[in-house]
């Protein structure tokens, strides 16, 4: 019972992760009808800009240059992190994307993997191959709950990643841009012609899936403190494939589907050889979808949704 | 000047001529009428004044103010509304939020609004919400806010188009074919809506219609086009009896 107790409090950080990236899939293809294949990429850059203002507050602090506590540069780290990782979402929309508006939609996927690769090479080319330790940016406490041993972070990074998703589903239901976000599923002729910009929208799609990736990009790096440049790959696809689990456009889907992922990640590999986690994993999800093509929340579209 | 004045717009479509020379003038409170076959390039009309095409040759003008090449949801902000002769409704979104996102443009709260509830927030959302049911009450759908627009029959669909493009508070609201689809009755009821939209709003009305008795009855002008050209135009009466019209509608009478 312990143990079960365990995996499902580590079950609840994993998802948590592919919860937040995924939501980006999802809203990016929900607006634009493409998946932005570069997303996974965009959570390992996340990580970095955490890992380069978190290590320089620390040292500024350590220098006597500013003097903040731990939870004030934690907080800082997370923001400032999603904010200008939400700039290289927008910018990744607008050059690589936007051009490509009309385009087939197989132009756009191939965008995506290429963009993908510019990051991973360009963090290679600039940083080296060397590996980078994501700081302690607060102390870790272990306390125990009877045998399940807890940590602040854990606990941290969870709630905070369910009030992230909590906000983001506040803003999707009940805000003007969330209406806009809804309503761009359905065509990008009419909603224009409501007054609506549909470029901005679009930006704004990107860039909000971005930061959330962001916070997956710091987050993760409180929890497994080791970045490098392909890190974004397996939880890209992971993530990727929570999405279409969740269906398009859903966030409480997708959040489900993300927190799914993360529970069968841990307890295949509790209960089978942990070489075999993502083949019994994936085969689940096949199943899953065999039954369900749409996802858990979406519905069927049709492929002929505009002009 | 008029309020909506088109001159001699012409557009082609590669080499094909789809619009020529097309000349318009609407004031508020009037109801122009465009009728012609299949085919003619009415809905073209639509939306190249709309802005989802650039007309190749011609001025646009709305209050006097050029909006040709302008984008879509700028004309569609500066007063100028329309509906869909298919239906594009968004179809798993309830009736109050299509005509709430219809006010898109006139909503100023900002971000820091969306996430935190400000007052100035919760006052512009009642607002909001209290004038889109003045709409839907006009259109005769209040009692479907909560409805999602897809478990709707026909007409209330169409009410919905009608009160969506309402909701962005046009100065001129263009209406592709209002009643298709619809029963003798719902028709009717539609005749109403849109006169009383018209009378309340002072709204300067552009309709597409195939029924020719809707048209007739409703428009204080119509204009007939065929291949892209105005082959007629006047009084309801005048275009009527019009033997280019008839031709256009029922053939030429072959001489023997």
């Amino acid at each position: 019972m312990d143990t079960f107790l365990q995996n499902v409090v580590n079950a609840l950080q994993w998802g948590s992760f592919y919860a937040l990236i995924a939501l980006g899939y999802s809203m990016v293809y929900g607006v634009l009808m493409l998946f932005n294949f570069a997303h996974g990429d965009i959570f390992m850059v996340g990580s970095y800009i955490g890992f380069f203002i978190a290590t320089g507050l620390i040292s500024l602090s350590a220098l006597g240059i500013i003097s903040l506590p731990g939870w004030a540069i934690l907080v800082l780290t997370i923001l400032l992190a999603m904010l200008l990782t939400s700039f290289v979402g927008v910018l990744v929309e607008r050059i690589g994307y936007r051009p490509l508006r009309d385009a087939p939609r197989a132009s756009a996927a191939i965008t995506g993997l290429m963009i993908g690769i510019i990051l991973e090479t360009g963090n290679l080319y600039l940083l080296g191959a060397s590996r980078r330790k994501f700081p302690e940016i607060i102390e870790t406490n272990i306390f125990k709950l009877g045998n399940v041993s807890l940590t602040n972070t854990k606990i941290f990074i969870v709630i905070i990643s369910l009030l992230i998703m909590i906000a983001l589903h506040q803003f999707i239901q009940h805000t003007k841009w969330g209406m806009a976000i809804r309503a761009m599923a359905y065509d990008f002729v009419v909603v224009p012609l409501m007054g609506v910009p549909v470029n901005a929208i679009a930006a704004l799609t990107f860039g909000l899936g971005s930061a959330l990736a962001a916070a997956a990009g710091v987050f993760y790096g409180m929890a497994y403190p080791v970045l490098d440049p392909y890190m974004g790959i397996e939880y890209g696809w992971k993530s990727f494939v929570a999405a279409i689990l969740g269906g398009r456009g859903s966030v409480i889907g997708t959040v489900i589907a993300g927190f799914l992922m993360g529970f069968l990640d841990i307890f295949v590999a509790t209960y089978f050889p942990s070489t075999m986690r993502n083949l019994i994993s994936f085969s689940i999800i096949l199943v899953i979808l065999t039954f369900r093509p749409h996802g858990f929340f979406g519905r069927a579209y049709s492929a002929q949704l505009r002009l | 000047m008029s309020l909506l004045q088109v001159n001699q717009m012409t557009h082609y479509f590669g080499g094909l001529r789809a619009v020529y020379n097309y000349n318009l003038s609407i004031n508020p409170g009037e109801i122009h009428g465009l009728i012609g076959p299949n085919g003619a390039g009415k809905t073209t009309i639509f939306n190249l004044i709309t802005g989802i095409y650039t007309p190749s040759e011609g001025d646009i003008l709305l209050d006097g103010k050029s909006i040709k090449g302008m984008r879509p949801h700028v004309i569609a902000a500066s007063g100028l509304a329309r509906t869909f002769q298919n239906l594009r409704l968004w179809r798993h979104m309830t009736v109050l939020e299509h005509v709430k996102l219809a006010r898109y443009s006139k909503i100023t709260y900002g971000l820091s609004g969306a996430f935190f509830n400000t007052p100035k927030r919760v006052k512009e959302e009642d607002d909001i919400t209290q004038k889109s049911m003045e709409l839907l009450d006009i259109a005769g759908i209040a009692h479907l806010a909560d409805t999602v627009v897809t478990n709707l029959p026909y007409g209330a669909q169409r009410r919905v188009e009608l009160a969506r493009a309402m909701a962005i508070e046009p100065k001129v609201l263009f209406l592709d074919e209002p009643t298709a689809g619809m029963n003798p009755e719902e028709m009717i009821q539609m005749m109403e809506i849109i006169r009383q939209v018209k009378e309340q709003f002072n709204l300067a009305i552009f309709l597409i219609e195939h029924r020719m008795r809707l048209v007739m009855e409703l428009s204080d002008r119509v204009q007939t086009l065929v291949f892209g050209e105005v082959v007629a135009e006047g009084l309801p009466e005048e275009v009527r009896n019009n033997p280019l019209v008839i031709d256009a509608y029922l053939g030429k009478e072959v001489e023997t």
